[in-house]
């Protein structure tokens, strides 16, 4: 058995060394102990034959097998070394096995060397320093807690940042001191021996409240990248807690302000919003008709009725319910003692879909896809309007206004709280009247058309 | 008005500046202070996000406004001229000694400087130039710098920015023409863009220089950048896509940053109320990905969004829509496909792909292998065929979305 005690946790050369001699003896992996630092007075440490000396020619390896060592010696599995040495014989007879990345063991050691990737370049990103007085000059003092042998491979990066200030960072394995001329080690530290604030800190942490957004927390997202185990040591995580539980409130606060708060330009929004939709393209409905047939009426309007979609004569007018269907609307709206210059019309898909039959457009039923696509604006129209009372006209409008399949005998004749505010109420299109055949059953339709609109018109006085 | 102090100052000008999505330090050139004048370091590749705030957003660069005063009216601002917010400005010298006390901590990789327009925009250009011209000059200040230019400012003080800054940006702000005139009327969508095209007409032209002489000044070192909001006016993803496609290719973008609209206080009449659901600003930066890394065209995108409401499906990923909807394409052969095609399967990322292609001049690839190259073979397996596994009955069947689609958890569409 042979045992290699190496100087350090994270001494590459050492490895590679003993390594390279006993790889020249020809020493399987299993007759090897590979352990680290004070052989002579650790009561556990191991004795056993030590490395053979060289008698080879030294042998190459792949430069990808020694960058990956590089890494992998940094990790702080125990194994490490060993699991090198198991892959360093077999580059020995296959120095191309280096790109078989499918191999158990690669995969592992990558696993290794991307772990230690991480831990590097979050040292970089959450080490945080304080600043302190010594001898009448500033001195930077940061304690970090790494998961690997990093730090001494780490300090590079911090020389080549911060080579103008006096700077230590204490760790509980290491410690590095940098003068502004020469970088010294020292040995492990605690947390005590680290400064316990610096006043900084307060603008740090304002800056980290101040540019949260708290109308889109997504704490997954935080976490994954910076994860609990990380907080100790960062100063601004302190807040997270709070910010997190006073974000919903925030929210729901600016929304709420800007529901009651109505805005004095409401039409210029609405005449710019019309303006708009005058060039949608959200769905293909748009290529066959004339225009869009946008909503029409005072955008205070405590009413507002939604149609399915415009006919053949609106999309020839612009205007909402202007043909047979709209003359029956607006003759049961004044049955029902509503004024229509006071109500806010409007249709759930703002083009007209038709099927040309000769000379004829005929009307043909906008699909889920089309009503889906539209109901971008008439969400748009209800925010602006904020109508107390919405009436679907039809089982096209009640789908785009509820987002479900609605069966208008089941839903008629009650109100249907809307998540936004306000209410809903449903009952037939206009164009459902015209067309029963039956005079007697058409004119009893008719009847029950005017009464559900004049309960709707009750409901808002 | 009360004097206000910095601290006070910084909290409403990191609050103005948060809805800017871009964050990034990444893509400059490497640059040290080992010789032990001025500070700081940027590297070629990679930025270093030093926290991330409970949105989930990065926080490598110290964002801030230099002032939030606008003489602007754009209806989605929280600076606009109308809004009701509390108004403060920084001097130059107080963001120089702020974003140097946040560096010599480790706090930041740089500042990220943008502004409301006051008194011109020249005057507001130069403003926000003395800044980082008083970093560079006066404090030998080598980590990254972003400056958000004025469209209407001087070029020839966008040319003193560039040659400050690491990366300049102009934000498009809205997809659609249309959305621009309604939401942002002040602004000029051609304005914009004849920025843009300076910019990165600048940018060809000193690098031209330096590959001539070596002591060229560098110009914008990390390109050009710009956002825009989703979500506000009525562009589809896929008018989006196409149109995010068009200023990469025109302009040479690094990056176009989608930012879902959110709620701000203080809200205009003009604008909506409701939140677009954030997993759509996901989606879009999914597609964005596959556009630059993974091979797809603007038009692979757009197919895979619904042929009616040209919307991606919130609750696969774009390259699983994709997949779906092109099955003829799959199952695709681990063993022998060409790297385009591998990129295309669902769940096969560049870097398994690339470990896939290595791995199997060496071995013929069975299912555990591949196991070992990803993060889940579950969501691979109907797509693929290995040396031990072939799934036609799998990948033919119907009811295959269900399969491969995750378990759906409660989206974030009702959050709001």
């Amino acid at each position: 058995m042979h045992v290699v005690t190496l100087a350090e946790p994270d001494d590459l050369d050492g490895w590679r060394d003993a390594a390279r001699a006993l790889a020249g003896a020809g020493v399987p992996p299993e007759e090897v102990v590979w352990q680290v630092g004070g052989a002579a007075d650790d009561l556990f440490a191991l004795a056993g034959t030590p490395p053979p000396v060289p008698t080879q020619p030294a042998f190459t390896v792949p430069a990808a097998f020694m960058a990956l060592a590089r890494s992998v010696v940094l990790h702080r599995d125990a194994e490490r070394f060993a699991l090198l040495y198991t892959l360093l014989l077999r580059l020995r007879r296959q120095p191309g096995a280096i790109e078989d990345r499918a191999d158990p063991l690669l995969r592992r050691l990558e696993g290794f060397a991307r772990e230690v990737r991480k831990d590097i370049h979050k040292m970089r990103a959450f080490l945080r320093f304080r600043e302190v007085e010594e001898e009448g000059a500033p001195r930077f003092v940061a304690w970090f807690e790494p998961e690997h042998h990093i730090v001494r491979a780490n300090a590079g990066f911090f020389l080549d940042r911060f080579a103008s200030m006096r700077w230590s960072i204490l760790t509980p394995e290491l410690s590095l001191h940098w003068d502004g001329e020469t970088l010294a080690e020292g040995p492990g530290a605690t947390k005590r021996d680290a400064p316990e604030g610096d006043p900084i800190e307060e603008v740090w942490k304002t800056y980290y409240a101040s540019i949260f957004n708290p109308a889109r927390v997504k704490i997954g997202a935080m976490l994954k990248e910076m994860p609990r185990k990380y907080w100790k040591n960062m100063p601004e995580t302190a807040l997270v807690p709070g910010l997190i539980a006073s974000a919903q409130a925030r929210e729901s606060g600016m929304i709420a302000k800007a529901k009651s708060a109505v805005g004095g330009n409401a039409q210029a929004a609405w005449a710019a919003l019309r303006e708009e939709a005058a060039g949608c393209t959200r769905c293909p409905l748009y290529q066959p008709a004339t225009q869009t047939v946008f909503g029409e009426g005072p955008v205070d309007a405590a009413l507002m009725f939604v149609g399915e979609q415009p006919g053949d004569q609106e999309d020839l007018a612009g205007q909402p319910f202007v043909g047979p269907a709209g003359q029956m609307f607006d003759r049961a709206l004044a049955e029902a003692g509503i004024d229509r210059a006071g109500v806010y019309v409007t249709n759930a898909v703002k083009h007209f879909k038709f099927e040309q039959r000769g000379k004829r457009r005929i009307h043909n039923k906008p699909d889920a896809g089309e009503i889906s696509a539209c109901r971008w604006w008439i969400e748009q129209e209800r925010l602006l309007v904020r109508p107390k009372v919405t009436v679907a006209l039809g089982a096209t409008a009640a789908r785009s206004l509820l987002g479900r399949v609605v069966t208008i005998g089941k839903e008629r004749g009650r109100a249907l709280a809307l998540p936004e505010g306000g209410e809903a109420w449903i009952t037939v299109h206009p164009s459902y009247l015209l067309r029963l055949p039956d005079r007697a059953a058409a004119e009893q339709e008719y009847g029950r058309f005017v009464e559900d609109l004049r309960r709707a018109g009750e409901r808002v006085g | 008005m009360a004097q206000l102090d910095v601290q006070q100052k910084l909290a409403i000008l990191a609050d103005a500046a948060k809805y800017d999505a871009s964050c990034a330090s990444s893509g400059s050139v490497k640059r040290t202070s080992r010789d032990g004048k001025g500070i700081g370091s940027t590297d070629q590749g990679m930025g270093i996000c030093h926290a991330y705030a409970p949105d989930g957003r990065c926080i490598s660069l110290l964002k801030i406004l230099l002032t939030n005063s606008c003489i602007f009216d754009c209806h989605y601002c929280i600076n606009r001229k109308s809004s009701n917010v509390r108004r403060a400005r920084f001097t130059a010298a107080e963001v120089v000694r702020l974003t140097l006390s946040f560096y010599r901590r480790n706090y930041i990789e740089g500042l990220f400087l943008s502004s409301g327009i006051i008194g011109s925009s020249n005057y507001t250009m130069e403003q926000m130039v003395e800044v980082a011209r008083s970093l560079r000059e006066d404090h030998d200040f080598r980590g990254y710098i972003h400056l958000k230019t004025i469209p209407d400012a001087d070029p020839e003080l966008v040319h003193k920015a560039g040659l400050h800054a690491d990366r300049l940006s102009i934000n498009v702000e809205l997809p659609t023409l249309a959305g621009l005139t309604r939401l942002a009327p002040e602004k000029s969508a051609v304005r914009i863009e004849g920025a843009m095209a300076g910019t990165k007409l600048a940018i060809a032209d000193t690098s031209d220089a330096r590959k001539r002489f070596k002591s060229a000044p560098r110009f914008a070192p990390a390109g050009q950048s710009t956002q825009m909001i989703v979500g506000a006016d009525a562009a589809t993803d896929g008018d989006i896509v196409t149109r995010a496609s068009s200023l990469y290719d025109r302009f040479g973008l690094r990056r176009v940053y989608y930012s879902a609209f959110s709620p701000i206080p203080d809200a205009s009449a003009v604008l909506p109320l409701q939140r677009p659901p954030l997993m759509r600003e996901h989606r879009l930066y999914q597609s964005d990905w596959l556009m630059r890394f993974y091979d797809y065209s603007p038009a692979d995108v757009v197919a895979a969004t619904d042929a009616t409401t040209g919307m991606l499906p919130l609750d696969i990923d774009p390259k699983l829509a994709w997949a779906l909807k092109f099955r003829g394409s799959f199952p695709v052969d681990v063993n022998r496909a060409p790297r385009e095609a591998l990129l295309r399967v669902p769940g096969l990322g560049v870097k398994a792909v690339a470990a896939i292609l290595s791995a199997r001049r060496w071995r013929r690839l069975r299912l555990a292998d591949v196991a070992r190259l990803t993060v889940s073979i579950a969501k691979l397996r109907p797509f693929l065929i290995a040396e031990d596994w072939r799934p036609v009955a799998l990948s033919d069947r119907a009811d295959l979305r269900p399969q491969v689609a995750p378990k759906t958890e409660q989206l974030e569409l009702f959050a709001a």
